[in-house]
């Protein structure tokens, strides 16, 4: 089953990283890669994230629904920059060396292109990381690094009950889901157009609050009953001590994001110009 | 007094969103390390009560409080849920849904975590805990890789390691099939025996709990303790059958047999009865008069499953080349243990999963082509929560929704088949309300309502009684019945063993994604090898024949329910 959000359990070096190491690591990478559109720094980045995707030993039909979901998703941005923007390249680059005329106003752009290009390497850059982020942390060490970085624990634990009971309330959908499907809502897409099967999913979603509702109710009662909330700290009994490892990653992000400010001041913007 | 953990006096509770109080003039003392069963019908207020002990009151439900109620000494009143963790223990209902770590270590240690122990004296309490239960081998796994009973030991884990004193289990043997349900009562009198912690269990599955010895039972009803007694003594009396608990088989058997029951011959247990050679001798006289009735001659066959093979997308085998018939209008039952694949099974039935060997035909067609649609118009099958099934927020409309969306029939006929449905169904009266406004047993009446107004041949029923007290049981069982009458196929899926003698003349057993069993009910629960692989459990009564030097237990089953059906 192709979860969305999936802790994958498997022996490799990033899982055995801090849950808190990786969540910085993951906050620095994410602002190396939003300051800086330098090709250079973009490609070095994507090439890494790859590799840490590969050390993390996750393999590609481990992540395809958020893989697919990323590709299309960079699609349409690349496909919307061009509608709109056709000529955007031409601004930031200040120069302009044309291909040929498409049609109407569009024209096809060596900077336009090389701009879509840092666009496709930004995606490259962070997609994989979020990904190895997301399947190598377990729920739990997630809420106890976000309570690490100084968020409150019981935001924290929210955050993480959220993502653990994602899996049974798709779960609970899908049973609802047939249940229904056998009084007659049909759901299969060739049947029936978007609008009707968007109109019959909402039937659901009726009972599936209801039975989410009890679940809260039942959930929040339990951790009461065992103490949840009555201190202003908490210790983790998933909690591991720091390494060398721990350090290591943080300080090679850390070098990333200096990297990508340094490259700003140095380019004297966030662009790297091939044109000039 | 001092020896009494809890003493309530002349206490009353009133919820603050309700009109009338819940509990009224409770006056009930437990001892340090005494055990006691509370039981009761739903409704009466043995869960108030526990939430008054455990805190959930008011710290989840609000109300009013009179009288007076201590716990180790201390008023309620100056006690909170977070000071009463610490003396009492609490066992949801629920082991699915109130195992919050991700793994088993994890969810044992969240009490200390939230004490703030350190992580070396975390981890050697949770070890202790574990291996105190036995669940030391299981702490990195997660929790759907436990079975229902290794999920409740682990609960049970979670609150000793703060060392409460009370435990308190609210109806721990709601989910659990029968051999584990008895083996959580084993591991709750082991662990009662080892550490010496007093002992609460509410529960109404009254002969399960008294499979070990407990030392008062207190009978609750509208929301008053109607009695506090011995085991022994509760048995005696009729105030069991008065107030909707079922008593143990065995009992009503010795009763129908004219032998008065009384704390002298030891009805707490089939271990401690002991029974007089004139007592046995009318044991075997009423057993040769009881009537019997032979089932219905072979209808022909309306559904029919041949070598059914499922596998799940991750390898897992979830059914194994199974055959079934069923005949048209049979009322039987598919039994197993949690995880035997009856589930799955049933989903093939219907259609919402595509085996990938065997067929599945209806009246001789097979139904391999046919959409979920199209064959809900010959099955029905109605979920075992009625809330994950009704999506209208009125009666009327949520009976009508199948017809409405078939798009065949006019307003009218509609209109005409869902009066017909709801009268059929003793809703007729409610058709105007709101879903909300239903108890839960009325909701499952709705469900099965909104199923049989698509006229299906088939019902499928899964668990349709699970977490029902005796007298919301018999309704919608009997209802049911009445629903066969009219022709209906009907298929259960359960583990309740009552449930499966008293009102399906078949079982098929699945164990392990094998049907290892398809035969009578009596011959099923009086067949070793089955009941063991099956986790099912050998019924009193049995043991009862056997006592009696009834050769034919299986005999003695048939007759005890056909002249319990009488009797009722």
């Amino acid at each position: 089953m192709a979860g969305f959000f999936n802790y994958i359990d498997r022996k490799s070096p990033v899982h055995d990283l801090t849950g808190a190491t990786k969540l910085v690591c993951l906050l620095l990478w994410t602002f190396a890669a939003m300051l800086t559109f330098d090709t250079r720094l973009l490609v070095v980045l994507a090439a890494l994230a790859i590799i840490a995707m590969m050390v993390a030993r996750i393999r590609i039909r481990d992540v395809k629904v958020l893989f697919w979901f990323s590709f299309v998703f960079m699609l349409l941005n690349n496909l919307l920059i061009f509608l709109f923007s056709p000529e955007h390249g031409v601004t930031i680059y200040g120069t302009r060396h044309e291909i040929c005329h498409l049609f109407w106003r569009y024209y096809l752009v060596q900077e336009q292109l090389f701009y879509m290009l840092n666009v496709i390497l930004k995606y490259m850059v962070t997609v994989p990381v979020v990904i190895v982020f997301v399947s190598t942390t377990d729920p739990s060490e997630f809420a106890s690094s976000l309570n690490r970085i100084g968020v409150s624990y019981k935001v924290a634990y929210s955050v993480s009950l959220a993502l653990r009971y994602i899996p049974d309330i798709q779960r609970e959908y899908r049973d609802i889901s047939m249940a229904q499907q056998a009084r007659g809502l049909e759901m299969e897409s060739r049947k029936q157009n978007l609008f009707k099967r968007l109109k019959n999913a909402a039937t659901m979603i009726f009972p599936l609050i209801i039975s989410s509702m009890d679940r809260i109710e039942t959930v929040a009662n339990a951790m009461e009953l065992r103490g949840f909330g009555k201190g202003k700290k908490r210790t983790w009994y998933t909690a591991r001590p720091f390494r060398f490892a721990d350090g290591f990653a943080m300080v090679m992000c850390l070098l990333m994001l200096a990297a990508s400010i340094v490259l700003n001041i140095v380019n004297g913007s966030r662009y790297f110009n091939p044109f000039v | 007094m001092s020896d009494a953990i809890i003493e309530f006096r002349n206490f009353g509770f009133k919820y603050t969103s309700q009109a009338e109080p819940t509990l009224y003039d409770i006056n009930l003392s437990v001892k340090r390390g005494e055990k006691v069963l509370i039981c009761g019908p739903s409704g009466c207020g043995k869960s108030t009560l526990a939430h008054c002990i455990n805190g959930l009151i008011p710290a989840s439900y609000t109300g009013e409080a009179t009288g007076e109620l201590t716990i180790d000494g201390t008023s309620f009143r100056d006690l909170d849920i977070f000071k009463l963790s610490k003396t009492v223990g609490t066992v949801l209902q629920d082991s699915d849904a109130q195992f919050i770590g991700l793994t088993v270590g994890e969810d044992i240690a969240f009490a200390l975590e939230n004490d703030r122990v350190a992580l070396d004296e975390m981890k050697r309490r949770v070890a202790d805990v574990a291996r105190q239960v036995g669940v030391d081998e299981f702490l990195r796994h997660a929790p759907y890789e436990l079975s229902g009973g290794q999920k409740q030991r682990v609960s049970l884990a979670g609150v000793m390691v703060d060392d409460v004193d009370v435990l308190l289990f609210d109806e721990p043997l709601a989910n659990l099939d029968p051999a584990t349900g008895k083996t959580t009562i084993e591991l709750i009198d082991d662990i009662h025996k080892a550490t010496g912690k007093t002992v609460l269990i509410i529960e109404h599955r009254l002969e399960d709990v008294l499979h070990r010895d407990l030392d008062r039972v207190v009978l609750m009803g509208d929301g008053r303790i109607i009695a506090d007694m011995t085991p022994a003594e509760l048995l005696s009396s009729d105030l069991l059958i008065k107030n909707g608990i079922r008593e143990p088989l065995y009992i009503t058997a010795l009763k129908y047999s004219g032998i008065p029951v009384n704390p002298a011959i030891g009805p707490q247990s089939m271990e401690t009865l002991n029974l007089s050679d004139d007592d046995v001798i009318k044991v075997q006289e009423w057993y040769s008069k009881a009537p019997w009735k032979k089932p219905l001659e072979d209808n022909p066959v309306i559904l029919s499953a041949r070598g059914i093979g499922y596998t799940y997308d991750n390898g897992c085998k979830a059914l194994d080349n199974i055959d079934m018939n069923v005949r048209k209008g049979e009322m039987m039952s598919i039994v197993g243990k949690n995880g035997a694949g009856k589930s799955t099974f049933a989903k093939v039935i219907c259609g919402f999963v595509k085996p990938q060997e065997g067929t599945v035909s209806l009246n001789g067609t097979d139904m391999a082509t046919l959409s979920i649609k199209e064959r809900a118009d010959h099955i029905g099958y109605v979920m075992q929560n009625p809330n994950q099934m009704i999506s209208k927020p009125m009666i009327r409309d949520e009976v009508a929704l199948g017809l409405t969306l078939k798009k065949k029939l006019t307003q009218e006929e509609i209109d005409a088949k869902v009066d017909e449905t709801l009268k059929v169904c003793g809703l007729y009266p409610f058709r105007n309300w709101p879903v909300s406004a239903l108890s839960y047993g009325q909701k499952k009446r709705v469900t099965i309502a909104s199923i049989l107004a698509m006229d299906p041949e088939v019902i499928i029923l899964d668990e349709p009684t699970a977490g029902q007290d005796y007298r919301h049981y018999t309704d919608i069982m009997e209802f049911l019945r009445s629903i066969n009458a009219m022709g209906i196929t009907i298929i259960l899926i359960t583990h309740d063993m009552h449930l499966m003698l008293e009102y399906c003349s078949r079982a098929v057993v699945l164990s392990d994604s094998r049907k290892i069993a398809d035969m009578t009910c009596e011959e099923v629960l009086t067949d070793a090898s089955v009941v063991e692989k099956a986790n099912l459990k050998e019924t009193s009564l049995s043991k009862l024949a056997s006592v009696c030097s009834i050769g034919d237990g299986q005999d003695f089953i048939r007759r005890f329910i056909a002249a319990d059906r009488e009797a009722r």
